[in-house]
């Protein structure tokens, strides 16, 4: 309903309009209690890492912020592994990234603008991903990374993320190549583009900001990755093994701080993509 | 478009096809092939051992507990944000972003947060200290307590896991027409007829992917688990990875790979079954 049909029915019928403003008050309190349910709890696991070991015995809590500083965090970041595994999860999403768009959008441009026999098949190949828990794919991949070099390194952990991201990022970029309207892609070639030319001229500038998002989905996907990052690596760890194996020796306030740590990017991440969310999400799952 | 260039669009997904075969199908196959072998002969060794252990039940009854409870509670939750959503002008690209939050994070992540909460000396203790109800501090994640241990480890896969189902319910209401719910107005028919004869019908396909991406996600769960309850709560993921990285046990770790494949592959025939998608009918 549009605030100006509101104000109209405020002036002709003061009954309606206060059933009217009780439900939108019910309307917004239910909008707030969801936020706060979502919010809330990262405030408190922000509390718990910045508020030291005094901060995690301290009793009754209020659930205000008081007796917090940084230095709690900055210890934790110093704690040997920590910075390292940041940057093996930050290497390894980066792989991800390149591999799963270098390899899906191609994929995604064949899907989107030609029609050619097996193409359905593929399309099942890709779904068919889907209905598969794949990071336990990690498990018999250990023994031929071991013979191949790829166990304990971010590479191996990359490759096998990219399993997780590709189909995503082929189906994504399918909606998005068709997003791009193939009569300017084909006035390039009459004004004597070549195909690789028009493509890069016309068809990337187009498509790039859906092209970002979905790298992004990529990064977020490897950066929180748990069980094939534990299972591939010893030494080499990422962020997230690196906390599950240390998880049971490990301080509370170290383990709040770990979870900050792996939610502050992603956070960051959504926000920037957060207008391609629900384009993303409607394409992908046709 | 042009015959004599039929070759281009195999060459373009060619790169994937073979970096799916290679890290996806082989694998796949690898892992049926270590569960069902000894020593190089097929054999159901493996399965009989997994099935044996004492962990076996305990995981396979708690990883089927928490899907039932969370995958139901979730599409609900999604539901509601959907509906509370569509009916706000401003402010609706931001109480979204807000509700996306949590498609960020990861389940080792949520376990942490709600570990905070639900800690001995934490907040969710020291509040029911401040409205009188406890006199000490409670313990719920031990395994004296396993009722309010399954709740923690369902409260938090429904924190983070719900954003998703969200995302795709939304996706999909964005997609019905206005045309369909006004038609229906005209005729008479309340919020919750609209709601349960035109809405829930057209987004069958959103439903559909939304509940076939959670529960595979759901059978899936480990990291949530292990982050607030350690071995406390067994789970089929959790247990193969126990096998594979401390028994070092390779043929029962795929055993269990195994076991949550052919149950996550039932769970997608079944919602493909149950919640039929007409291509014709669709808007």
């Amino acid at each position: 309903m549009s605030s100006q049909a509101m104000t109209a029915q405020t002036t002709t019928d003061t009954n309606t309009a206060g059933f009217v403003s009780s439900r939108r008050w019910l309307l917004w309190s239910g909008i707030a209690a969801l936020c706060a349910w979502v919010l809330v709890p990262i405030y408190l696991v922000a509390l718990g890492a910045l508020g030291g070991r005094q901060g995690v015995y301290q009793w009754p809590k209020t659930g205000l912020p008081t007796g917090i500083s940084i230095d709690p965090f900055l210890l934790f970041l110093r704690t040997e592994g920590v910075v390292q595994s940041f940057l093996n999860s930050l290497g390894a999403a980066g792989i991800t990234v390149a591999l799963s768009i270098i390899l899906g959008a191609p994929a995604g441009y064949a899907l989107a603008r030609y029609n050619f026999h097996g193409k359905d098949s593929y399309r099942l190949l890709v779904l068919l991903t889907r209905a598969f828990p794949l990071a336990i794919l990690a498990l018999p991949l250990t023994v031929s990374f071991i013979r191949l070099g790829l166990y304990d390194t971010i590479v191996g952990v990359g490759l096998i993320h990219t399993v997780l991201a590709l189909p995503f990022a082929a189906l994504v970029t399918q909606g998005i190549f068709l997003g791009v309207p193939k009569e300017l892609e084909e006035a390039a070639w009459v004004f004597g583009c070549t195909r690789v030319q028009a493509f890069f001229k016309v068809v990337v500038p187009l498509a790039l900001p859906g092209i970002v998002a979905t790298a992004v989905f990529a990064f977020v996907i490897s950066w929180n990755e748990v069980f094939a990052a534990s299972v591939l690596t010893v030494r080499n760890r990422t962020l997230t093994a690196y906390l599950l194996t240390v998880l049971s020796e490990s301080p509370m306030h170290y383990r709040f701080a770990g979870g900050l740590m792996l939610i502050l990017p992603s956070v960051v991440f959504i926000f920037a993509v957060r207008r391609y969310l629900f384009a993303i999400w409607g394409i992908s799952s046709k | 478009m042009t015959n004599n260039r039929s070759w281009i669009p195999y060459l373009l997904i060619l790169p994937s096809v073979a970096f799916l075969g290679l890290l996806f199908v082989v694998p796949l196959v690898q892992t049926i092939w270590l569960a069902m072998s000894d020593n190089g002969m097929p054999s159901l060794a493996n399965a009989e051992r997994m099935v044996n252990d004492i962990n076996f039940a305990r995981s396979v009854r708690n990883t089927f507990l928490l899907t039932i409870v969370v995958v139901p509670v979730q599409l609900c939750i999604a539901l509601v944000m959907g509906t509370l959503v569509a009916k706000v002008g401003r402010g609706r690209e931001t109480i979204l972003w807000i509700w996306t939050i949590p498609l960020g994070i990861s389940d080792l992540a949520a376990g942490l947060v709600w570990l905070s909460i639900l800690q001995n000396t934490g907040y969710f203790n020291s509040a029911l200290f401040g409205l009188g109800i406890i006199e000490r501090q409670a313990s719920w994640l031990s395994y004296q307590t396993p009722v309010a241990l399954f709740l923690a480890i369902a409260i938090a896969e429904i924190w983070r896991g719900t954003a998703i189902v969200m995302v795709i319910i939304v996706a999909g209401l964005n997609q019905v027409p206005k045309e369909f719910r006004e038609a229906a107005e005209i005729f008479g028919a309340g919020p919750w007829t609209r709601f349960w004869r035109i809405t829930l019908p057209l987004i069958r396909p959103a439903l559909q992917s939304a509940l076939i991406l959670r529960t595979v996600l759901a059978f899936e769960v480990f990291a949530v688990v292990y982050a607030l309850g350690g071995r406390n709560f067994p789970v089929l993921v959790g247990e193969a990875y126990y096998w594979q990285n401390q028994n070092q046990n390779y043929g029962v770790a795929a055993a269990y790979a195994v076991l949550i494949m052919i149950i996550s592959l039932a769970a997608t025939l079944v919602y493909l079954k149950a919640i039929k998608v007409d291509p014709e009918r669709l808007p």
